[in-house]
């Protein structure tokens, strides 16, 4: 036992912001765990580079200069031009800004339906049966292709390329919620609270839903990284953003003819690509750890 | 009982089966029994006697895909909650019956902290506002005894002992001031000396708020110091009832000779180097109901007894047993 006088302090300060004391605790505990410290650091500098595009690159992405066309990287171009003349760092970075765009909006669009459908789904056998056997039809088919699919149905733009790869990642999402849901139902203190008389859809909200949104996130972080590589995908086929608009995908399309004479415009891209993938995918391995209440006491 | 306090739950009959298959087998069989205003009773049994059915029952909390009460009576002031819609029952739950359950451990949720779990309750049957319940819930935090309450309101379960829980889940039982508390196994899930420090606590608890209290256990022992009244189930069916002091000095069933028996701190007093054990198990769910069902580990048993179930017959002020030969055999086992 602490001496009571820092405890209380402490507590009641904890109680003060309660789910930010809860949060706060996880921020810090990332912090210390390496994996999650890599990411985070990584995805923040990518972040970064995408908000601050404007600031960080001197050149108009869009401005086209024939006569400086391919140049390979050096001090006035950083990561070289491209087939037009246009810098390919400030592409790049501007680039980035609709692809995280997308990866962000995608993986919350994708919380938020899939989650609703999932305790549905999970707490009510009879919706059970009916949403299950509709998302089954829709996982039935290859992500990508329904992607492409959609696109072409609806035509580009970003929040159409957002639609086209949120839908058939919203199967995925309402499985996990499920699975966790069905899970939970059968825990003594949900039970208890039924003894306690409380309604059904406040055992929803006040029992089941916190405890669902840990798979949940890191859910998320998956998705958004997908999201990423499938717009990167589509554009690359050009089924994704119109070209106009730089983002990683787009920019590797387009390099796609000059790549054996000038390497970089779809390395350097690529590269982004990669490492923002990567980085969300170590923070979600992290999270999954940290969130998972049996390996929680272990950190 | 007498007329001038009027049983506040009273069970008639109660017969409660459970599906296996195709078909249901009587986990609780024509139970009846009654509970004063402020009374304490213990219903005592092994394992698979059908004493948490009995309280699922009461508390509606059966899951209707596997069980479900068929036949009897669970009167409540006077009125029948067997058959009460799910609604219903659930302005009763919490505010007028509460439960506390086996597992301290599971019982509470992960990520709430305790203060808002207590408070929860208040506000869902009192339609307190948020401050008031959160008052409230340190007030039953204190009241349970829980040192520093209003700097633990704000712990989570997992910063808890198993005892310390196990108060916090009295504290949610009791903070509607219920009129009966079903109190199922409290003390199994922890250690020796926590559990004499609950049993306390829930019997003061009763004492002071004058509330009702049922007391489902296997062990003997707890009971012999908490309760006024015990009913000893054997495979869902009720074989004797009396006061408690009654019961330990007259058992008159051969199955409760056999758990008093089995006892390691009567068996000492009585000069036995080995504690007696009823020898084997208490008969499945399935098993067929012919007769008296201690029958088959009864060491008085007679062929007559194989038959004809026993119903339950007086022997002394308040005490009943469901046995032939409670009458020829006497008091000692």
């Amino acid at each position: 036992m602490r001496n009571p006088p820092r405890a209380f302090r402490t507590e009641t300060q904890a109680s003060a912001g309660k789910p930010a004391g809860v949060v706060a605790a996880t921020l810090s505990r990332l912090w210390r765990n390496p994996t999650a410290c890599f990411g985070g650091t990584l995805l923040a500098l990518l972040a970064a580079s995408a908000v601050l595009a404007p600031l960080l690159a001197q050149h108009d992405p869009l401005a086209l200069v024939p006569a400086e066309r391919l140049r390979a990287p050096s001090h006035e171009h950083l990561f070289g031009t491209d087939m037009l003349g246009r810098d390919l760092y400030a592409r790049v970075l501007h680039g980035g800004r609709l692809s995280l765009t997308v990866g962000i909006l995608t993986a919350v669009i994708c919380s938020l339906v899939g989650l609703a459908i999932g305790l549905v789904a999970g707490f009510s056998r009879l919706a059970d049966a009916l949403i299950m056997r509709v998302m089954d039809g829709i996982m039935a088919i290859p992500g990508i292709l329904l992607a492409i699919a959609l696109a072409t149905i609806v035509g580009g733009g970003v929040s159409t390329i957002v639609l086209a790869i949120a839908v058939p990642e919203v199967p995925v999402v309402v499985r996990v919620v499920r699975g966790v849901v069905l899970t939970l139902r059968e825990q003594t203190y949900v039970e208890a609270a039924r003894s306690l008389g409380t309604r059904p859809g406040r055992i929803l909200l006040r029992h089941i839903l916190p405890n669902s949104l840990a798979p949940l996130i890191v859910q998320a972080t998956y998705i958004c990284g997908l999201a990423i590589l499938i717009e990167a995908y589509l554009s690359f086929l050009g089924a994704g953003i119109p070209p106009e608009f730089p983002s990683w995908g787009n920019i590797m399309a387009e390099g796609r003819g000059f790549v054996l004479i000038a390497e970089w415009i779809i390395l350097i891209p690529g590269a982004f690509v990669a490492a923002t993938v990567l980085s969300l995918n170590l923070l979600g391995d992290a999270l999954r750890d940290m969130l998972d209440p049996r390996t929680r006491r272990a950190l | 009982m007498t007329d001038a306090n009027p049983p506040v739950l009273a069970l008639e009959a109660l017969e409660t089966r459970v599906r296996i298959g195709r078909a249901s087998f009587p986990a609780v069989d024509g139970v009846s029994l009654e509970l004063g205003q402020g009374e304490s009773l213990a219903i005592v049994g092994e394992s698979g006697c059908g004493k948490s059915m009995l309280a699922l029952s009461v508390m509606g909390l059966l899951d209707p895909q596997v069980a479900r009460i068929v036949s009897g009576r669970i009167l409540f002031d006077g009125t029948d909650i067997a058959h009460l819609p799910q609604h219903r029952l659930r302005t009763l739950r919490g505010r007028d019956i509460s439960m506390i359950f086996q597992e301290p451990m599971s019982s509470l949720n992960p990520v709430l902290t305790i203060g808002r779990q207590v408070a929860e309750v208040v506000r869902q049957h009192e339609g307190l506002s948020p401050r008031a319940a959160r008052e409230r819930a340190v007030e039953m935090l204190s009241l349970v005894q829980i040192p520093d309450p209003r700097s633990r309101a704000a712990a989570y379960p997992h910063q808890l002992s198993g005892g310390m829980r196990q108060r916090v889940l009295i504290a949610i039982a009791l903070a509607c001031s219920p009129r009966v508390l079903l109190a199922d196994e409290p003390t199994t899930a922890l250690d020796v000396t926590v559990q004499a420090q609950i049993l306390e606590l829930i019997m003061s608890l009763q004492q002071r708020l004058g509330m009702a209290l049922v007391l489902i256990t296997h062990d003997l022992g707890v009971v012999a110091e908490t309760v006024s009244r015990v009913v000893v189930m054997y495979a869902g069916r009720k074989v004797e009832e009396a006061s408690t002091t009654d019961l330990f000095a007259r058992p008159a069933h051969p199955y409760t000779q056999g758990l008093l028996g089995s006892l390691p701190s009567r068996a000492r007093s009585e000069g036995l180097r080995r504690l007696r054990a009823i020898r084997g198990v208490v008969p499945p769910l399935t098993a067929p109901r012919q007769g008296c069902l201690f029958a088959s580990r009864c060491p008085h048993a007679v062929d007559g007894c194989r038959e004809e179930a026993p119903a339950l017959g007086r022997v002394g002020p308040g005490h009943t047993v469901a046995c032939w030969r409670a009458g020829e055999l006497g008091d000692g086992p």
